[in-house]
């Protein structure tokens, strides 16, 4: 088994090889504009030093893009938000509950039309389809290229969705419309807000996805490209391309599990410091806590199923305001070594703070000559006081924790924090987040409606189908176990109805 | 009359999902619209019982249904008060004030959304002191006043009134079918009291107790204490039980949600294991085959680092929670309120023993 796992940050693209459950070789370049040039260096320079040669049986790359994205209110594209659900639901609209920022560039306008089903199955309202028509024209004239469509209970009954899909689809060629049912279950307004996000990334995910699939056929690779989801599992390219939010907390998944396999450690809080942001998570048996179902992305609420994670705008390109006495949360990012003093640009980063501090060795320190020892302690301790601050939120206790420094900013993390008993450092650990992605699983989920048969054998079903798609996605048959498994009873549908959940995970066959 | 302040319904709504006692639907949505009320200028009074005149008539505001249609159908607080202003023009009079028939959940809101639309306060006081499935187990019900008339809302224009039924079963039975055929859910508003009905029977002050409750959870959440700790001395609660959900079962059966869920032991419970029943609310908790608390004293499962009250239908595997119990009103404690809202009320066939005696 050899994987070679890559972190695409902000700042660094990072890439390891990993062997027969080691940790072969592990690097870091910087992120390109381009993305694929990032990558392709970072293959290189890992190729320089072990052989890639022979045998590499998968290509696994995760990325905190399309979080960043969110959390800094860049590359989003406007989305034509599509209710249906009239006339209930009325009073609170597409995009209710949101920071207003960022619905100021992710709103693309809101239209609420008749339609729908109800929870047993009927249908709550005839569709409007003149509604619906008249909608995709305002949207046409609007110039909107991405649309989301939710309606009513859309989880047991999509049929109205991908009408108004079809619709659109037709008025206006080339629309990309994501459907509110492909992104989560019951739950009208988080399911919504998941599919606008989604939407709102998918320019953004295209070019990504584009650039990693450019990468592996510059190198020459012809093992398949994985790309690593939330749950520390992987999907293959297209998929991830279509759905960017299910990579949402890719990045700091694999962190976390990176973390735990490198220290060995399976109890502790990790920050994960990068270019942009610092992540704070909790490790229990070695897997990330996940979060109580609703969790809030750039403050909009969602229900997806995500670990417990405080992500903050401090990283090594973190722009340093001395005045405001400020560190980020914007950042030069992959601009890093154009951008920075050290680097002979004219943007002060933590990177230069720390580099006039004598913690890094990097760029002309002399370009950081003027900053004072008083200047660089003050910077330096408003980053300690931040991280305390986060650690201590991530705290389900009052004692001391263990927490595990991983990413190529935990320079910024000092040696004794307040509620800290250790800090722990590992071997690989400015890559934490490419070991986690290449020891990454293959899932297989299930989620539908069975009739007439009693829970276990609904269950049974479901898991035998989650098993085939688990297989199907370049799961080792042998490897997968139920990780999760749920049914919820449907009333007033005839024969016991109940819609059952399965997933499964399992180890990327090898051939 | 005090105003209540845009804090006091953030609280509001963290309290009356705590007294929710798992059930009663979150109070989300409700907040949501309250947020877009106030921040359209709309303020809400809240009236003490002893400020009401005798005759005063006073509007109980409720939505019935499945918490699960509500995460789909939301809440329109236009719609709760349209079915005041049905009960209005069917009594051919105005009502002074409106009041909450459950404090627990959503429905602890509702009344703050009628009010914010027709003007008028909102009384602190309810029939339940928390959430209960039934029509009948309220304090009302147990004082056995009229259980009619009651108007039932929809939003696609259908409107109806139940102007008479004899009893209060005859009431839940004739307004959940009808709610049913809405899509199980519908905004009523339930047989009118009169100022001195709700002084007699309501339970009084548990809008400021929700309030109470939810300051009490955002207070210890910012200064990283104990939140559970915090809710416990807020409300003489007794803490039960605290560990993993190991297990879930539900089951959805004449328009309940049923079902059980088992908690193993962390910390000092390690070793120990816990079964709770439902029936929408949590009814009944077990350890090691007995009975250790039931309706009607308050059963609430809480996130044992957030404090946050966790849902009947929103509990999964893996959670951590803590089991705690909060005294019941005194009014269900009495043989008749036991035999409306007693754990027979729910088909188990246990005496009621109070856990704060044992």
């Amino acid at each position: 088994m050899k994987r070679i796992g890559i972190d695409v940050g902000g700042t660094n693209t990072d890439a390891v090889l990993v062997a027969e459950g080691k940790v072969i070789h592990s690097v870091k370049a910087a992120t390109t504009a381009d993305i694929t040039s990032g990558i392709v260096a970072s293959i290189k320079a890992l190729d320089a030093a072990v052989d890639l040669k022979s045998g590499v049986d998968a290509l696994m790359i995760g990325t905190t893009h399309f979080i960043n994205a969110v959390v800094q209110r860049r590359h989003l594209t406007r989305v034509a938000a599509i209710r249906v659900a009239l006339p209930a639901t009325g009073a609170l609209p597409p995009f209710t509950g949101w920071p207003a920022d960022l619905a100021a560039l992710a709103n693309g306008g809101a239209w609420q039309i008749e339609g729908g089903h109800d929870y047993d199955g009927r249908r709550f309202m005839p569709l409007d389809v003149a509604a619906a028509r008249a909608a995709a024209r305002q949207i046409r004239e609007r110039g909107l290229k991405h649309a989301v469509v939710t309606a009513m209970f859309s989880p047991l009954d999509a049929s109205d969705e991908e009408a108004i899909a079809a619709i659109l689809r037709e008025e206006i060629p080339g629309l990309s419309v994501t459907c509110s049912h492909l992104l989560g279950g019951i739950g009208l307004l988080e399911r919504e807000n998941a599919a606008i996000l989604n939407a709102s990334l998918i320019a953004l995910a295209e070019e990504t996805i584009g650039a990693f699939q450019q990468a592996k056929a510059q190198i020459g690779i012809s093992a398949p490209l994985f790309v690593t989801q939330n749950d520390g599992t992987v999907a293959e390219a297209a998929r991830a391309a279509a759905f960017p939010v299910f990579g949402f907390a890719s990045g700091p998944t694999n962190s976390m599990r990176g973390a735990a396999y490198l220290s060995g450690i399976k109890e502790a809080i990790v920050v994960d410091v990068g270019g942009t942001t610092a992540d704070f998570g909790h490790l229990r048996l070695g897997f990330p806590r996940e979060a109580n179902a609703v969790v809030h992305v750039g403050g909009v609420r969602t229900l997806f199923r995500m670990p417990d994670l405080i992500s903050i705008g401090l990283g090594g390109g973190s722009h340093v305001d001395l005045d405001a006495m400020t560190i980020g949360p914007l950042s030069v990012g992959y601009r890093l070594t154009t951008d920075a003093l050290v680097f002979g640009g004219d943007r002060l980063t933590a990177t230069d703070v720390a580099v006039a501090g004598g913690l890094l060795d990097l760029g002309e320190r002399r370009r950081v000559a003027h900053l004072g020892a008083d200047t660089v302690n003050a910077v330096l301790r408003r980053a300690k006081e931040m991280i305390e601050d986060h650690v201590d939120r991530m705290k389900t206790g009052a004692g001391d924790v263990t927490l595990i420094a991983v990413g190529g900013g935990a320079f910024l993390v000092p040696e004794t924090l307040q509620g800290v008993a250790r800090v722990v450092r590992v071997e690989h650990g400015a890559c934490a987040n490419a070991v986690g992605a290449a020891i990454a699983q293959v899932s297989g989920e299930v989620d539908q409606v069975f009739q007439g048969t009693t829970r276990g054998e609904a269950i049974a079903a479901a898991r035998k189908l989650a098993d085939n798609r688990a297989v199907e996605a370049g799961a080792d048959a042998d490897s997968l176990v139920m990780v999760e498994a749920e049914d919820t009873p449907i009333a007033y549908l005839p024969g016991n109805a109940m819609r059952v959940r399965v997933k499964v995970v399992g180890d990327i066959r090898v051939t | 009359m005090k105003q209540l302040s845009a804090e006091d319904i953030e609280d509001l709504a963290v309290g009356a999902w705590i007294l929710g006692t798992g059930g009663g639907g979150s109070p989300y949505h409700a907040l949501l619209n309250l947020r877009r009320l106030y921040a359209d200028g709309a303020r809400v009074d809240l009236i003490d019982i002893d400020e009401l005149d005798d005759d005063d008539a006073i509007a109980v505001v409720s939505v019935m249904g499945a918490p699960l249609v509500i995460l789909e159908r939301l809440v329109d607080s236009k719609l709760i008060a349209r079915a005041v202003s049905a009960m209005e023009e069917h009594l051919g009079r105005k009502f002074r004030a409106v009041m909450a028939i459950e404090i627990g959940g959503g429905n602890g809101m509702q009344p703050l959304l009628a009010a914010a639309h027709l003007g008028i306060p909102v009384v602190d006081a309810d029939a339940m002191g928390r959430a209960y499935p039934e029509a009948q187990m309220t304090s009302f019900a147990v004082g056995d006043l009229s259980p009619s008339p009651l108007t039932s809302i929809d939003p696609r224009g259908s409107e109806v009134i139940i102007a008479r039924t004899p009893t209060w079963k005859w009431m839940e039975r004739v307004s959940r079918k009808i709610c049913t055929e809405f899509g199980s859910i519908a905004a009523t508003c339930k047989a009118p009291r009169t100022g001195a009905e709700v002084r007699k029977w309501g339970i009084p002050r548990t809008t400021t107790k929700a309030i109470r409750l939810g300051r009490a959870v955002a207070e210890a959440n910012r200064r990283h204490a104990d939140p559970i700790a915090a809710v416990l001395e807020a409300e003489s609660g007794m803490r039960l039980f605290a560990g993993k959900i190991v297990e879930v079962e539900r089951r959805t059966t004449e328009g309940f949600l049923r079902g059980r869920t088992v908690i193993e032991g962390l910390g000092e419970d390690r070793g120990g294991k816990v079964e709770i029943n439902f029936q929408n609310e949590w009814v009944v908790v077990w350890r090691d085959g007995k009975p250790v608390v039931s309706t009607p004293e308050l059963i609430c499962v809480l996130d044992s680092e957030s404090g946050e009250a966790i849902g009947t239908e929103t509990i999964r595997y893996g959670q951590r929670a803590t089991v705690i119990a909060l005294p019941a009103s005194a009014v269900f404690l009495s043989p008749r309120g036991l035999d409306h809202v007693g754990p027979r009320a729910f088909g188990y066939d246990i005496d009621f023993k109070s856990v704060f005696q044992s």
